[in-house]
């Protein structure tokens, strides 16, 4: 080996037995004799010691006595318990947020389990409605224990944990939900039953999405509050960017602004947000439009435009995907018109972002390009149909062909063999 | 015009003596019975194999053999050359019936038994060439790179590994390294255009010049009443004109000439075939699929082409493990023994007696197993 082997190894030994602040503090489960007795308890006193060992506390190393005090080393109620081994015993509602805060807005602290961890929750929860409710003593609102559950806490990433994004609604349905919890407040208690309908809830629970949003995505988590009228339309536009940019530039953000109505959901609704369909415009009962405009208004004759423009492009991918389909029930090669066909759909899509300009002329763009694609492809299909006409015909005329030689070989085959004396050897 | 075709023919005749090379076809007769039909079989396999000639030589005129352009060149020969997907739909079509028609002729000769001597080497030679259109089947099934071609020729191709002592060797010279890549494909492409058909012309030619030389053979219950008309018309004509009286005209026309009567005869099965292919092709065009990704899961059901689906379903019947041997492996060996006994078939044959019917029931048998085995393996997928 080497010296300057010999010398890299050495200085990283030293390196390990110099590392400031000592050695690490110890991972292993430390002695708890509190569970000892506490698991044979009922509830809410009891613990059962399978519930907290798969919380994520007890798999950090920390015991009963973290939080509630006292010297889990002892071995008799007395000095296992003994104010004078800070023992704490149950926790006041009130003084929950305190209690975690105690480690987690250290960040020194909580640096030790996982440097990437917020340490602002304390302060967040304090400027939601929930904080300031606590402070004037209202001890009903949610505290930490309420979302993240107690005694068998599990970090956000476990898809059992009450925080995580599939469960999240379910968590703060259980309060708000609640019409005879909630009646105090008086606030409505259908937000999750609304959600539940919503294009948001489909894709996070049917179709997997985790960034689709939910109650936090909104309303945020540990300063929850509901978003001011203004206040909605920076919450939606971190997802939808250019719906958000294209009605700052249109007429109607000066106009919800006068009206004092926020945006997006006005039309959207804010929990049941259903998948937007073009009946939302126009002047059908299912109109948005027509909640502030009237017939003879510009706004209504514009509605109305762009939802037939929006039904031509429609249909006219419809009427090109029913021409290549028959053409492909055929056995005619048209993957070419199919790709471009794509195509025509991403305009209609484009063309429906587009609407939140409410102009005429920037919808029209998208809506030519998919018509004049839309077009093309069902002239595609159109000559696809034509070609196996075509074919069958040439098949038509090849097989008489043949037929007629085969006529007339058999023929000949005939007179070669009918004269006399030929036809054997 | 006639006139000038006299001349030409004269001309030719004078230096080539054309009328001496011909003679050997203007004398050759085929037997007349009631199997005759059976005949056409090997004419319309070497009919269909001109085709896939001329078809894949157009084809050549736009292929890319390379991962990257072969599925997208195969499509623009499906969808922007003038009458490519007809030339394509006839190659593909061709090629299963070609392979289908060989395995019949192979099958007619076997029941009429006419592999025995003095014809073994036509039989032998004609073993190979089924061989090597089977060798044509799984090349080309891989050039355009769609997705159930790269997947059965990777399950293909792993079956081969399985040939103790040289099976991996054989697989990594099959796919130019150890996975189905591109340089599969031009390995592929090279044994398709190249290699197989030299090597099938040449089989074809001793195939087919052995033929001639020996004669079209006669099932054994007629053989004997055509030879005895022969010695009869040569040693006592009296007694022949007896016979052929009371026989009726059937024994009159036991033999036809080969040129023109069956030849012509032959040009119209062909005519028939190129009909069938003509409206295969038309009514059923050969399909293109997606192309291949690598890194894709397996589609469901991924089964080789249907000449080999009767020896896949057998493997994939045989367990993991048969005592200290892999099943697999065994499976391999026994066909491989299988297959060699086939091709010497006709040396086991001593006449009329048991071989002969031991034969005969192989024959059989093997007719059963695969029919049985490829339907099996269909309903199975």
């Amino acid at each position: 080996m080497r010296r300057t082997d010999q010398l890299a190894i050495f200085a990283l030994l030293l390196s390990v037995f110099c590392l400031p602040g000592g050695a690490p503090p110890a991972r292993a489960q430390q002695a708890d004799t509190c569970l000892d007795c506490h698991a044979e308890f009922p509830e809410p006193i009891g613990v059962a010691r399978e519930k907290f060992d798969v919380d994520i506390h007890a798999q950090k190393g920390l015991t009963c006595a973290s939080c509630h005090g006292g010297d889990p080393s002892k071995t008799t109620p007395e000095e296992a318990m003994s104010p004078a081994a800070g023992f704490r015993g149950h926790v006041d509602r009130k003084q929950v947020p305190e209690l975690c805060a105690r480690c987690h807005s250290d960040g020194a602290y909580m640096r030790q389990y996982n440097p990437s961890l917020r340490t602002d929750q304390l302060s967040q929860y304090r400027t939601s409605v929930h904080g300031k409710l606590l402070a004037k003593g209202d001890d009903k609102v949610a505290v930490c224990t309420d979302c993240h559950s107690v005694h068998g806490i599990r970090p956000g990433s476990d898809p059992r944990s009450s925080i995580h994004p599939l469960n999240i609604a379910e968590t703060c349905s259980r309060c708000h939900a609640d019409a005879a919890y909630m009646q105090a407040y008086k606030i409505p208690t259908d937000q999750y039953a609304s959600y539940k309908e919503s294009v948001h809830h489909r894709a996070l629970v049917e179709r997997g999405d985790l960034s689709a949003p939910t109650c936090t995505t909104c309303h945020g988590n540990h300063g929850a509050a509901p978003p001011g009228v203004a206040s909605v339309e920076f919450v939606c536009s971190n997802c939808h960017v250019f719906q958000a940019q294209l009605f700052d530039s249109s007429p109607h953000k000066s106009a919800f602004a006068a009206a004092g109505v926020p945006a997006c959901i006005t039309c959207h609704s804010n929990h049941r947000v259903v998948a937007p369909g073009d009946a939302m415009l126009g002047a059908g009962p299912q109109s948005a439009c027509t909640q502030c405009h009237v017939e003879g208004d510009g706004g209504y004759t514009a509605a109305v435009t762009f939802q037939r423009r929006l039904g031509d492009l429609q249909n006219a991918i419809l009427r090109s995907d029913e021409v290549l389909e028959r053409a492909e029930r055929f056995g005619m090669e048209v993957s070419e018109a199919r790709l471009e066909q794509g195509q025509a759909r991403d305009a209609l899509t484009k063309a429906r972002v587009t609407i939140h300009s409410f102009q005429l002329a920037r919808v029209e763009e998208d809506l030519s390009a998919g018509l004049k694609i839309a077009e093309k492809t069902h002239q595609d299909g159109l000559r696809a149909l034509q070609e196996h006409d075509f074919r069958r015909k040439g098949l038509g005329v090849s097989l008489l062909a043949i037929l007629v030689v085969l006529v007339a070989l058999r023929l000949y085959i005939r007179q070669i063999e009918s004269g006399p004396g030929k036809g054997s050897a | 015009m006639k006139n000038l075709v006299t001349r030409a023919y004269e001309w030719l005749d004078e230096r080539l003596d054309l009328q001496d090379l011909m003679a050997p076809l203007r004398h050759k007769t085929v037997p007349v019975h009631y199997y005759s039909y059976w005949y056409y079989l090997g004419g319309i396999t070497l009919f269909l194999f001109l085709v896939q000639v001329f078809t894949g030589i157009l084809l050549l005129l736009y292929y890319r053999p390379s991962a990257n352009e072969a599925f997208e060149s195969v499509q623009f020969i499906m969808t922007r050359v003038q009458f490519g997907w007809l030339i394509r739909s006839i190659h593909s079509w061709a090629a299963n019936l070609m392979i289908f028609f060989a395995f019949a002729h192979m099958f007619s000769v076997l029941f009429l038994r006419s592999y025995r001597k003095p014809r073994e080497l036509t039989w032998v030679s004609g073993m190979v060439l089924l061989v090597l259109a089977m060798g044509f089947g799984f090349s080309g099934y891989l050039l355009p790179w769609n997705t159930l071609a790269f997947f059965a020729t990777k399950v293909g191709t792993d079956i081969v590994r399985q040939v103790p002592v040289v099976g991996h060797w054989l697989m990594v010279f099959l796919r130019g390294g150890e996975d189905v890549t591109g340089a599969t494909l031009s390995r592929f492409f090279g044994l398709h255009v190249a290699v197989l058909p030299g090597i099938t012309t040449l089989l074809l030619a001793i195939h087919l010049a052995l033929i001639q030389r020996q004669g079209i053979s006669v099932p054994g219950g007629m053989e004997g009443a055509m030879h005895a008309l022969k010695y009869l018309r040569k040693h006592d004509p009296a007694a022949a004109e007896l016979w052929l009286k009371q026989a009726g005209a059937q024994a009159e026309r036991r033999e036809m000439p080969f040129f023109p009567n069956f030849f012509l005869r032959e040009l119209m099965a062909w005519y028939v075939a190129l009909g069938v292919l003509g409206a295969l092709a038309a009514l059923a065009p050969w399909e293109l699929g997606t192309k291949a990704d690598a890194f894709a899961p397996a589609p469901a059901g991924i089964r080789p082409e249907w000449y080999f689906l009767w020896m896949f379903q057998t493997l994939k019947l045989i367990p993991a493990k048969l005592g200290p041997l892999d099943g697999e492996m065994v499976g391999v060996l026994a066909f491989s023994v299988a297959g060699g006994l086939w091709l010497l078939l006709p040396f086991f044959d001593r006449g009329e007696g048991r071989g002969s019917r031991w034969i005969l029931g192989a024959g059989i048998f093997a007719l059963v197993y695969m029919t049985a085995m490829s339907v099996y393996g269909y309903l199975a997928s």
